[in-house]
């Protein structure tokens, strides 16, 4: 099967740089799938699963939003923050999943903090599923 | 002449001293290896952001978004100044505030109004000494600095310019050019003009989604954020490699203020020890007289 390079970069590290056979990105308008020889994109990735195959077997990646370059080949994901699924750390997404519920419980608060709430709390239940996939 | 004793006390304090700076010298150097690591590994990350962005700006010229919006009228000025929290690192924080009280007199004189943004205790002291605005500061955040200390500055500073609080911003750091060598460097931030690269001639023809404009939209903010944390990383080797440069000196001066002490003690040692032979011949010689 022809090959693809995935990389994904994040401003820390690069947490991923290989050969890979198929990619499927969360892309802002919804899940999208790359095969080698795909036409060039450049696209915003919004806070989800990247799966990721590599001789049959599906990888998946934790991606908090960023973009993603499709060239010659190579899929280039910038992400914010990103983990290969072994590598989460889930004391931590659940620690995090409690401080966002106490937030979004307590809802005197402006509309800034309820809408990062939200977003910490979609952070860490994203980062779970796939750490217990 | 100072007492034997004296000197010996001297000795043995520049010899602390010596160790102190020592010490301080190793660990400034630990940490320049950690920052020329981290600056290393967020490479990658700019420089593909950099040319996704001249990429999207070459298609979307005259585009408007509030971080692109060139005022004519400028008004307010907001300094970003980035310092050290600690002290012993030679001039680094002396040049870095002189830079930005140079930068914010002339654009007084000028009619502008400025005000401060500064991360680093060092910074932060000066400008409140000044009669300048200090909108906010951050100390404390180079030891674990990581990418959220940008993007909390970065929305600090745009906020601020889009509520029309600033006209201009300017980010005032240390620039990490060798281990001998940091410059004091002010990079305008807002507005943001792209650097159009013409040479790269766009061979490919991508498909943009959602929008070429949203897209835009969504990398302006956080092109701020990755500039403003270069400027973090690149102050954080600077800070190290100044205060291991300026250790490095201290300790070889101790050397030499340990060997000219040294000097002196045996001078008056032996000086001692004659005046005591001169008294015990005197003594010997008046007794044969007798």
């Amino acid at each position: 099967m022809a090959q693809l390079r995935l990389e994904i970069v994040t401003p820390d590290q690069v947490v991923l740089s290989t050969d890979v056979d198929y990619v499927g990105a969360p892309g802002v308008d919804g899940e999208f799938g790359v095969l080698a020889g795909h036409i060039p994109l450049l696209t915003a990735l919004s806070i989800g699963t990247l799966l990721y195959r590599i001789d049959n077997v599906d990888k998946l990646a934790f991606v908090a939003g960023g973009f993603a370059e499709i060239a010659n080949n190579k899929v280039t994901i910038l992400a914010q923050a990103a983990e290969l699924a072994e590598n989460i750390d889930i004391d931590r997404a659940e620690r995090a999943k409690a401080r966002a519920e106490e937030r979004l419980s307590k809802k005197q608060q402006d509309g800034i903090d309820i809408a990062r709430a939200e977003l910490a709390l979609k952070r860490a239940v994203m980062r779970l599923d796939i750490a217990k996939n | 002449m100072p007492s034997l004793k004296d000197v010996k006390l001297q000795i043995a304090g520049v010899g602390k001293t010596k160790q102190i700076t020592r010490a301080m010298g190793m660990v400034a150097s630990a940490g320049l290896r950690g920052a020329q690591q981290r600056i290393e590994r967020f490479r990658p990350y700019a420089n593909k952001f950099n040319s996704m962005l001249s990429d999207l700006a070459a298609r979307t010229e005259g585009a408007s978004h509030p971080l692109l919006d060139n005022r004519d009228e400028k008004k307010n000025v907001l300094i970003l100044l980035i310092t050290s929290d600690r002290g012993l690192c030679g001039g680094f924080n002396v040049n870095l505030i002189n830079d930005a009280i140079k930068l914010a007199t002339s654009k007084e004189k000028e009619g502008k109004k400025v005000s401060f943004i500064c991360v680093g205790r060092k910074g932060r002291d000066a400008i409140k000494k000044t009669s300048y605005v200090l909108l906010d500061a951050m100390t404390d955040v180079m030891g674990n600095l990581n990418f959220q200390v940008a993007t909390k500055l970065g929305n600090t500073v745009s906020h601020t310019y889009t509520e029309y609080n600033a006209d201009e911003v300017y980010l005032v750091y240390s620039e990490f050019v060798s281990m001998s060598r940091q410059v004091s460097t002010t990079k305008t931030l807002l507005p943001i003009i792209p650097s159009v690269n013409e040479s790269n001639e766009s061979e490919v023809e991508y498909i943009y989604e959602p929008d070429v404009t949203t897209l835009l939209a969504e990398l302006l903010p956080r092109y701020l954020n990755v500039q403003i944390y270069r400027g973090l990383l690149d102050n954080f080797a600077s800070e190290n490699a100044a205060r291991m440069f300026a250790m490095n000196n201290a300790t070889n001066n101790c050397d030499d203020m340990i060997a000219s002490l040294t000097l002196l003690f045996n001078k008056t040692r032996q000086a001692a020890i004659t005046n005591d032979l001169m008294d015990i011949v005197g003594g010997a010689n008046a007794l044969q007289s007798q």
